[in-house]
This record gives C-alpha cells, sequence and structure tokens, in this order.
C-alpha cells in the first residue's frame, strides 16, 4: 500500500478508508464469512444423513422405528424453526451436562434443578471452565451446526420420502425378481434412483438453508451479523477510526453477499438439474420442480 | 395469584394492557402459558394485515414479471429477486436502520372524518416497520407463486375465450384470474403458514420491543432466560404455532374448496405439501 496505518488520525480519504478496512476487527469480520461457508458445507451433508435416516425410519416395518421416524419429520416441520434454533441448543447442552454429571459424580444426589438453576458438578462442565476460549467457541459453533442439522434433516427426510416413493415400483419388483435381499434392493437400485427425484427438494432446501444462516447470530457465535453491528455501529473519538453509525452499509453488504450466494447456488443447481435428467425417464425434471420456496 | 387473576394481569400484556411488571420469580406455568398466548396476539396481527396486503402485490408483481415489455418486467423480477434471494433476518436489520436514518417528520393525513398525525419514527416501532418488511416479502413470495400459476394456465382455455370474443378485460377476470388463483392455491397455503412462523423473527432483529411488548417468542425466550429451564416455554409456542398451522390449513381449505367449486369432485384433493419454513 505504501501508505502507514500507524496514526490514522493523519490519513484521509482513501488512504483512511484502505486502512480502515485492513484493522484487526475487520479481518475478523472477513473471516466470519468463511464460518458461515463452513456452517453451510458441514450442516448440509449432516443434514442429509439426519434426513436418510428419518426417511428410512419413516418407511421401516418395527413400528417403533416408524413412529420415531414419522414423528420426527412431522413435529419438527409443524414448527418455526427459529423456535428450535432458540431450543435445541440450550436443550442438547443441558443433556449432555446432565449424563456427564450423571457418570462422573454419582456421589452427588441433589436434584440438578434447583428452582432456577441448573447445576451439574463442575467436571461435568462442557466446555470446562478452565478450558481455553477457542474450545468454547467450537462447542457453540458445534451445537449450532447440530440444531441445523435436526432441523434441516426434517426437511430434508420429507424430501427423501416423497423420492423414494417417486422411484417406479417396477424397478423394485425386477431387482427383487433377480433374487436380491430387501439391503440389496435399497443400496442398489432405490438409493441411487432416488437422488434425481429429491435434487428439486433439496436444492429448495440448499437455499432456506443459506437463509437462515444470519440466525446464527442469536445462538451467540460471532458470524456477519455480530460484526456487522459490532464494526457499523458509531465510534467516538476514542477509537482510532471514527466514525458515524454506519450499520447501515455493512448489513448493505450483507445484503449482496446473500443474493450473490442465491444467485450462483441456482446456476449451479440448474446446471445438475440438467446432467442428472440426461438419460432420466422423466420430464425434464420440469414437472418435479413444483414450488421453490424459502 | 390464580390462574384467572394471571389472565387478567397479563392476558393482553402483549399490547400494553394490564400489569406492567413481567413475573420475575417464582414463574408459574399459567404465567408462561398466558403471557405466551398474549404475545401470540402480535404474531396473528403481523400475519394478518401483510397477507392481506401482500396478497393484492403479489398479483401486481406477477402480472408484471409476466408482461412482455421490459420496463415493467425487469423491475417487477428484480424486486422479487430481491426480497427471495436474501434473509428475512438481514432484511428487518436493513429496513430498521434506514427507518431510524429517516429525518424526524410529522404528517398530517385527512382522512375526511378523522385526522392522523402520521410520523416516521412510526417506521421504527415494530408495528408499522416489520409489517412494512413482511408485507413486501410476502409479496414477493407469493408473485413468484402465482406468476408459476399464470404460466400454467392452459393456453385452450384462452383460445376458447378467443373464439367466444371476449375481450382482454373479460378473459382476464373470467378466464386468467380464477384459473391462476385456483392453481396457486395449494401453494399459496403454504406461503401462509410460512408467513405466520416468520412473524417470530421480528423481535429478534432490529426491530426493539418497546416496553417488553413483545410477540410469543419473545415471551417465550424471556421465559427461557429467567428459568433456565428451555423444557417448558418453547413447547408452549410450538403448540400455539400448531394450532394456528391448523386454523390457516382450516380456512384456506374452505377458500379452495370456493375456488374448486364447479370442478369435477374426483377422490381426494391433492393435499398442500406442508413445508413450514422462510
Amino acid at each position: 500500500m505504501g501508505v502507514s496505518c500507524a496514526d490514522p488520525s493523519l490519513l484521509e480519504g482513501l488512504a483512511w478508508l484502505s486502512c480502515y478496512l485492513m484493522t484487526g476487527k475487520h479481518m475478523a469480520f472477513y473471516l466470519s464469512f468463511l464460518t458461515v461457508l463452513i456452517l453451510l458445507a458441514i450442516t448440509a451433508p449432516v443434514a442429509i444423513i439426519f434426513g436418510l435416516l428419518g426417511a428410512v425410519g419413516s418407511r421401516a416395518r418395527l413400528l417403533p422405528v416408524r413412529l420415531l421416524g414419522r414423528g420426527y419429520i412431522s413435529v419438527v416441520r409443524g414448527v418455526p424453526d427459529i423456535v428450535f434454533f432458540l431450543f435445541v441448543p440450550i436443550a442438547l447442552d443441558q443433556g449432555f451436562e446432565y449424563l456427564r454429571h450423571r457418570i462422573m459424580c454419582p456421589e452427588v444426589l441433589e436434584p440438578v434443578r434447583q428452582g432456577n438453576d441448573f447445576v451439574v458438578c463442575t467436571i461435568a462442565k462442557l466446555p470446562l471452565n478452565s478450558d481455553p476460549q477457542w474450545l468454547h467457541e467450537i462447542y457453540g459453533f458445534a451445537l449450532a451446526v447440530l440444531s441445523f442439522a435436526i432441523v434441516f434433516g426434517a426437511f430434508a427426510g420429507n424430501t427423501f420420502r416423497g423420492a423414494f416413493e417417486a422411484v417406479p415400483r417396477n424397478q423394485l419388483e425386477t431387482a427383487e425378481a433377480y433374487g436380491m435381499s430387501r439391503l440389496q434392493v435399497f443400496w442398489r437400485v432405490l438409493l441411487p434412483q432416488m437422488w434425481i427425484y429429491a435434487l428439486p427438494g433439496l436444492s429448495n432446501l440448499w437455499m432456506i438453508l443459506i437463509k437462515v444462516t444470519p440466525l446464527l447470530f442469536l445462538l451467540g457465535v460471532e458470524d456477519i451479523v455480530y460484526w456487522a453491528r459490532e464494526l457499523g455501529s458509531a465510534k467516538t473519538s476514542a477509537f482510532s477510526f471514527p466514525h458515524p453509525d454506519w450499520r447501515l452499509w455493512y448489513f448493505l453488504v450483507l445484503l449482496l453477499f446473500y443474493l450473490g450466494l442465491t444467485k450462483i447456488s441456482e446456476i449451479v443447481f440448474a446446471r445438475l438439474m440438467a446432467r442428472y435428467n440426461m438419460g432420466q425417464a422423466t420430464l425434464g425434471g420440469s414437472r418435479q420442480l413444483g414450488q421453490v420456496g424459502r | 395469584m390464580s390462574c384467572f387473576e394471571t389472565l387478567q394481569a397479563y392476558g393482553l400484556r402483549s399490547i400494553g394492557i394490564g400489569e406492567r411488571l413481567l413475573p420475575k420469580a417464582d414463574i408459574t406455568l399459567c404465567e408462561q402459558v398466558v403471557l405466551i398466548g398474549s404475545g401470540m396476539i402480535w404474531n396473528v396481527y403481523f400475519g394478518i394485515l401483510s397477507l392481506a396486503f401482500g396478497f393484492w402485490l403479489a398479483v401486481a408483481l406477477a402480472l408484471g414479471k409476466n408482461t412482455k415489455s421490459a420496463v415493467v418486467r425487469v423491475p417487477a423480477s428484480s424486486f422479487i429477486f430481491l426480497f427471495r434471494g436474501s434473509p428475512l433476518f438481514i432484511q428487518f436489520f436493513v429496513a430498521y436502520l434506514l427507518f431510524v436514518s429517516l429525518p424526524k417528520l410529522g404528517v398530517v393525513i385527512n382522512l375526511g372524518f378523522v385526522e392522523i398525525d402520521a410520523q416516521t419514527r412510526w417506521l421504527t416501532r415494530a408495528w408499522l416497520g416489520a409489517l412494512i418488511v413482511l408485507f413486501l416479502n410476502t409479496a414477493a413470495y407469493s408473485a413468484n407463486i402465482f406468476h408459476g400459476a399464470l404460466q400454467s394456465v392452459p393456453v385452450g382455455d384462452l383460445e376458447a375465450a378467443d373464439a367466444y370474443g371476449m375481450n382482454q378485460r373479460q378473459k382476464f377476470w373470467r378466464v386468467v384470474w380464477p384459473t391462476m388463483l385456483r392453481l396457486a392455491w395449494p401453494s399459496y397455503t403454504n406461503e401462509a403458514i410460512f408467513m405466520f412462523h416468520a412473524t417470530t423473527l421480528v423481535f429478534f432483529s432490529g426491530f426493539p420491543a418497546w416496553r417488553q411488548s413483545g410477540d410469543a417468542l419473545y415471551y417465550a425466550s424471556y421465559f427461557a432466560d429467567k428459568t433456565f429451564n428451555p423444557f417448558v416455554p418453547y413447547p408452549i409456542v410450538a403448540g400455539y404455532f400448531i394450532a394456528l398451522t391448523l386454523c390457516i390449513i382450516g380456512l384456506w381449505g374452505l377458500i379452495e374448496r370456493f375456488l374448486n367449486r364447479h370442478q369435477p369432485k374426483t377422490g381426494r384433493r391433492p393435499r398442500p405439501r406442508m413445508i413450514f419454513m422462510r
């Protein structure tokens, strides 16, 4: 750059702005975009696994398994997602701590819930009070991923259930006629063919997942919304880069980021769809596209 | 305090009537149910008004996106992309910050029988500001649904209308409009459900809850914070919303029956696909 950022009060115009945009906090802001992308990259496959389990469970022969699968899919979908994002992380956290409490300090006999407090012994805390800060952050992030995956798993489960139904019956009957076992029919015929029917629904879910990521902020993760509020709020002359309330500009940047992400995803899914439809006995997928929700 | 007294004190707390202070210690189940239920007033208010206004903008946008003239089509489709392509949560923040930065003005609107002193600071309050965002948001999503339905109107129907000598206006009101509504209705039912669910976001985004008058989820998270027990308030919200969802499905189902009244009754009608998400 050739400009020294050591004393920002001497800088003006573009030089000031370029120094301003390179501060340590801004670096953390840029990195938090990565946090969002990492969340998407981890959550999507985990949610797909949850969804497959739910869908297979809802088709199981054993009644309890079937009820469990169906219950999971329908209960999660009937309630606003944000309720789950607020509820699941605390519930999981307390559940883990309770289990550790029971196993690690069985000598404590007092109930865990005392009035308005939730008390577990010190070594059962998650993460431990003595653990470094980054471990606390990773733990919070992991809880967020898990709760996103649980909610989206239910949605994906519904998509998969429909897709399993959509695979032509005679394909399965042919496989059975060749003497394949139930497991073989599932792995070799049903599962590979199911994806093309599930793809429109999954692309829809991916778009929704993208748009749910700002809720990370509510879970206490230092994500882009957190940094946009932090960096954008008015800074007095006590700071090295004083400026008025710029939150609007920061949030407009976030808006553009999400619009871009959506646009790119739309293009990628259109390509995928065209590719997977090759040689398939479907109406070019146009019939299955259905409603593209949020 | 008996449960009836709690109902008197907190039943309308969310709109500022009743006890000022929220329960702080020894929170009973009754208090949680009543206060969260009181918060539902806001969810219903936001949902009904944004859908009622959004419907008409959505129809206009869908028609705009369907025209050949780029002057109309491009703004309509950009509007739809802008609101469908970005998270509602961010839209709330942007709108709130935009409204806050507006100059403080007052405009007197004369409605003939009553004068309203409209002020721009109302926009920073949830009841108006958040309503506008929800209205624009649902308009964009519904417009997309209606646009899809418009494109699925059978060409044969239009040709038949031409053959009967209908003019453009008659063709629209007698053929395109009813068919579009009929085709779009199952998806629009979903949109209505999403919309009510989306109203829970209002008090978690930029808009502050004035004097602790919030929606159902606002009170639920208040209780979860105070009692450190999420297993009571959140299931209560969930219960309220499942009930609300069933009401919407019932009401929208009635309208669907009306829209399809001339159709031959063939077996079971398709149930709306229930994806509850925004």
